[in-house]
């Protein structure tokens, strides 16, 4: 029997921007088992849910992820919509959905960024993450902030989308269909690409169902399930949008699923825009006094997949029981069926192919002078900064060629 | 097939184990079932009728421990969840990772954190906090006067 080397990805890799050890038992350079350890960022936020109150828990649930940080408040929301037994207003639908589509082309083109980074191909990663500016632009304009846009409570939203702001939205939807079939065909036509991904990390339809794989992990293997689709929230189905799959379930196909997918939020976008324009502004929450006793379910389509949020509530102003359930939690297990049999060098792109969930939203607290180590600016003034920008953003518009 | 009629499908069929069905908004459902019907349930909406696992819920409350076991079943959009109260001193209930891995991690998350037995289970180790947490103190176990 051949001995297996033992390769540790991890805790912590220039490969993954979170703490996450992945261990590869190699005989040469094919692996042939991987093992994982977990939770090194495990904060309790479950625990933490019960002792805050409804209002609250959307700030709590919106760190959990720094990149998809819409999705939770989103599947939060409908799960405590569901036990008070509301229907928000229609405005409200379509600036969620706004927001939501607005995270998913930020989340994507980060993650084919990164992905072109594993390749060796840092073209991709400069143009990808170039092209991510003006998407975060329009959120810092829309909310205030780049990430993390505290956006959603239950029965509304915080904000309204002024009319005013419409016009910026529509310029920097246009400039990113131009931009996105740049990117398609850089990365589509690209041999190299080809060569590095076709017939790589495969998941079949088979491995999906067995682990409950879900997002566009599955929708590339075929497997056509779209929380957005099937279980209807917010103004998904007020537009117009079909769900892409492929079948291959190689990780080109994932690729090719996240890439048309951009185009799709696109267009849900122009078309929530053009349907707010026509409404009267300002009808943005309902007045929610109290959460009865009951058991609510809510969901969304997360970047990354199906994000679950299960809330028990006892008639008291925090949940008696918050389950959450994030997409990587059954997409990361595929691990087990992706890298097996594969090179290292494969294997860390299909690690990478799921998209396992970073956070890139640290801000500094403080500027130093390199050459003399002084301050420049300490956190209050940061801030300061931060809100002239926001408040330049929102007069100038966002978005540049 | 609405909710309606896949739920009286299912405690027609398993008659002698449900306990108790709760429908909601017509696309959400709890069915609580006895313990031991765990396995035959679960195979027969993952195998038969295509529902796919979501997730699974533990609850620690004045009853017991209570495990909610989440099923999608996407042509409709529809949730079925069924619930099972377990033993307040030794909680224990058949694991169905044998039947589908997606059942694998939550099982091992919910013995770590609740202390519940997931027999049969084919690696009942820590998920999160290998090394780093005492065995047998179970921090989602709330104390009840």
């Amino acid at each position: 029997m051949s001995r297996k080397t033992l390769i540790p990805i991890g805790p912590y890799h220039p490969l993954q921007e979170e703490p996450e050890l992945f261990k590869l038992y190699c005989d040469g350079e094919i692996v042939m088992d991987i093992k994982w350890e977990t939770g090194y960022n495990h904060r309790g936020i479950e625990k933490l849910s019960e002792s805050k109150s409804y209002d609250q828990v959307f700030f709590l649930v919106e760190r959990i992820c720094g990149i998809c940080s819409t999705s939770h408040p989103f599947a939060f929301a409908n799960a405590v919509e569901e036990i008070v037994g509301v229907e928000i207003t229609d405005r409200t639908k379509y600036i969620r959905s706004i927001i939501g589509e607005l995270e998913r082309i930020h989340s994507h083109l980060l993650w084919v960024g990164l992905a072109g980074h594993f390749l060796g191909y840092n073209t991709l990663f400069m143009w990808a993450w170039k092209y991510r500016e003006p998407v975060l632009d329009l959120f810092e304009m829309i909310t205030g902030n780049r990430n993390s846009y505290a956006m959603f409570k239950v029965g509304g939203v915080r904000r309204d989308i002024e009319n005013s702001k419409i016009p910026a939205i529509r310029k920097v939807m246009a400039v990113m269909r131009k931009k996105l079939d740049l990117l398609t065909g850089a990365v589509m036509d690209d041999p190299v690409i080809h060569a590095r991904t076709k017939g790589v990390g495969i998941l079949t339809r088979q491995d999906i169902l067995d682990y409950g794989a879900v997002g566009p992990t599955a929708r590339a293997s075929g497997v056509d399930i779209d929380v957005r689709r099937d279980d209807p929230y917010a103004a998904y189905p007020l537009v117009n949008w079909k769900v892409i799959t492929a079948q291959a379930g190689d990780v080109f196909a994932k690729v090719e699923v996240r890439l048309l997918e951009m185009y799709e939020s696109a267009s849900i976008i122009e078309q929530c825009i053009d349907a707010l324009e026509k409404m009267k502004e300002g009808d943005i929450a309902l007045k929610i006094n109290e959460i009865p006793q009951g058991i609510g379910t809510g969901r969304a389509e997360a970047p990354r997949g199906e994000v679950f949020h299960f809330v028990v509530s006892d008639g008291s102003n925090s949940p008696a029981r918050h389950k959450i359930r994030a997409p990587s939690y059954t997409n990361i297990a595929t691990f087990k069926k992706s890298c097996i049999g594969q090179t290292i060098a494969d294997a860390t792109i299909s690690l990478a192919a799921v998209d396992p969930c970073y956070c890139c939203t640290e801000r500094m607290a403080a500027a130093y002078d390199n050459s003399s180590g002084k301050k420049i600016l300490n956190a209050s003034e940061l801030i300061e900064l931060s809100m002239k920008r926001t408040s330049e953003l929102r007069k100038s518009g966002a978005g540049h060629e | 097939m609405d909710t309606e009629a896949a739920i009286n499908k299912l405690t027609e069929k398993f008659s002698d184990d449900t306990v108790k069905v709760e429908l909601q908004n017509g696309r959400r459902a709890i069915v609580t079932i006895r313990p031991t019907a765990i396995p035959a349930i679960s195979e027969y909406l993952y195998k038969s009728e295509g529902y796919r696992f979501i997730i699974a819920s533990a609850l620690h409350t004045r009853r017991g421990f209570e495990i909610y076991y989440h099923f999608s079943f996407d042509a409709d959009g529809s949730i079925l969840s069924l619930h099972v109260i377990l033993d307040r001193e030794k909680p224990h209930i058949e694991s169905l990772s044998n039947m589908f891995s997606a059942s694998n991690w939550i099982e091992r998350e919910m013995h770590e954190l609740f202390g519940i037995d997931f027999l049969h289970h084919p690696n009942q180790e820590k998920l999160l906090s290998e090394g780093n947490w005492a065995d047998d103190v179970y921090p989602y176990r709330k104390e009840f006067k």
